[in-house]
């Protein structure tokens, strides 16, 4: 691309923010009430972290896994990819995170959720806007309510909501289920500042929080034990 | 560069002033502003329809229905030249929807691009975008911002010896690459080149448009409105009273008329979702056209604001 340096992000928006909503309006009609159950999966995955039932890790994993092949197949392959060509490029890597949702969390030590204190903190915030704030941005955006986005039928609640369920997990191959959430946020955060969305806020701050507790954690891991 | 009458006049015979001349004074409520094809001779309204953002609706029908009543309007009101581009998401597939359900109209003048880093992808590209349209071919084909532009202007122009298109083209957008496009146009068979220009971005009238008139080449403007982005800033101010000597009520019609104005300009295409609009558009190139003074009146105008 010549002068690629003289494009601004507007330049390279290929719909209008009208039509960009209008798919959430059309992905609620046609998942019905789909759409019903996979935010009702939200909330049970909550359940399954606070109780931890036996195999609690496995399910979360194979929930996520269902929900990112529903958001990858319905949303982002089916609807988003026939406006923007790019998201052709970027359903496959909702298989992905699919498949390597699975393979971690089927694993033999898969997923534990013991985080607590700050990570805890985070990973329920995070949790929280995918589950309660997501539904109810129509009213802050004056958008129809029909186009609301709920968790495990549009990707940004979906990619923060897993994000949030990532922070409060411990296990040996955790890292891997992080880039594709974080780039999808990434590349969401960018379209919506495109399109003069305050909503690209919230995708960007999903990903500063995860990596402030990324952080955090590392340091603490590193610091010598308070021997008094 | 300020347009001269010597030039102006000059430019408007390179262009088809037997076509337009009778709309530099008076005015014609039937027909909009036609414009000569300076390889041809044929003539094509002023004011065609883009479509970059607009048509591109997926596959969402109520949205489909609209532009093809925006289509429905634009042909009604005498357009003839929609422009697209394998880049536009779903626009080529809504335009074809369109088409079809408006029993495919024989004013239209198609016009498409090609689209890709290959050069032996070119030909596959346009067969597909062609069906999309559901043409038996188009009327113009052109390299999109001049990616590739040497391999498919070769493919292009073998097209048209061959009389699988009728015209061929390149195009650049928001006044990049310039300096390659002058060279293109003085060495290059073209039948059409597009590039983005307007009251506020005028450096087009430097060297392009004039080595257009002078080569025999046809022009497109896109982008006269920079997305939207210029009416919404003249729309703090109302239109100018003396405006309405050239017939034009609103921002929009001051600026296309601005450009259409141009000898060397052949269409403007801007874009739309709304059927008012379009309408608007069109008449834009109804009636009188400024003269050189008053453009340079206009132009001050929009430079004082």
């Amino acid at each position: 691309m010549a002068q690629w340096w003289s494009y601004r992000p507007a330049d390279l928006l290929l719909f209008s923010p009208r039509v960009y909503w209008r798919m959430f309006e059309l992905q609620n009609a046609q998942m019905w009430p789909l759409a019903l159950l996979t935010l009702s999966a939200g909330f049970a995955m909550v359940f399954l972290v606070i109780w931890r039932p036996k195999d609690h890790g496995r399910w979360i994993a194979i929930i996520l896994a269902l929900l990112w092949a529903i958001v990858g197949y319905s949303f982002v392959w089916n609807r988003y990819a026939t406006i923007n060509w790019a998201m052709a490029y970027v359903a496959p890597m909702f298989a992905l995170q699919s498949i390597l949702l699975l393979i971690v969390g089927i694993a033999s030590d898969g997923l534990v959720f013991t985080q607590r204190g700050f990570a805890g903190w985070s990973g329920l915030v995070l949790i929280a806007s995918a589950l309660l704030l997501y539904p109810v941005l129509p009213v802050f955006s004056g958008t129809p309510w029909r186009q609301m986005q709920l968790f495990g039928m549009a990707p940004d609640p979906t990619a923060i909501g897993t994000l949030g369920l990532l922070v409060l997990a411990r296990g040996r191959y955790l890292a891997l289920l992080f880039p594709i959430p974080v780039l999808w946020c990434f590349i969401t955060g960018l379209t919506l500042s495109a399109m003069g969305s305050g909503q690209a806020w919230l995708a960007l701050a999903a990903v500063a929080v995860v990596l402030t507790t990324g952080v955090r954690l590392a340091l603490l891991r590193r610091s010598p034990p308070n021997t008094g | 560069m300020r347009i001269g009458r010597r030039m102006f006049l000059e430019g408007a015979l390179i262009a088809g002033a037997g076509v337009i001349s009778p709309s530099l004074t008076t005015a014609q409520p039937s027909k909009p502003l036609a414009r000569q094809i300076p390889s041809s001779r044929e003539a094509i309204a002023a004011v065609g329809l883009g479509s970059w953002i607009t048509f591109n609706v997926g596959d969402d029908t109520a949205l489909m229905d609209e532009c093809a009543q925006v289509m429905a309007a634009f042909f009604a009101a005498g357009g003839h030249m929609i422009d697209c581009s394998p880049m536009y998401g779903s626009s080529q597939p809504v335009i074809g929807y369109g088409l079809e359900k408006l029993g495919h109209p024989k004013s239209l003048f198609s016009a498409d691009k090609v689209w890709t880093s290959s050069g032996a992808s070119g030909p596959e590209q346009i067969e597909r975008s062609r069906r999309y349209w559901g043409v038996p071919r188009f009327d113009l084909v052109q390299v999109h911002n001049l990616l590739s532009w040497e391999a498919h202007l070769k493919t292009l122009i073998d097209m048209r010896t061959a009389g699988q298109v009728r015209y061929i083209g390149v195009t650049t957008s928001d006044g990049r690459r310039h300096d390659l496009l002058e060279q293109i146009m003085r060495t290059q068979p073209l039948d059409f080149v597009q590039l983005s220009y307007n009251v506020v971005d005028r450096e087009p009238e430097q060297r392009l448009l004039p080595l257009a008139a002078e080569r025999g080449i046809a022009v497109i403007v896109n982008r006269p409105f920079q997305q939207g982005r210029l009416i919404r800033r003249l729309a703090r101010d109302d239109v100018p009273e003396w405006a309405a000597e050239i017939g034009a009520s609103t921002w929009a019609q001051f600026i296309l008329k601005y450009i259409v104005s141009h000898p060397a300009v052949t269409v403007a295409i801007p874009a739309t979702t709304s059927v008012d609009h379009v309408r608007e558009n069109v008449d834009a190139a109804r009636g009188v056209m400024p003269d050189p003074a008053m453009r340079t009146r206009m132009v001050s105008y929009v430079q004082d604001l």
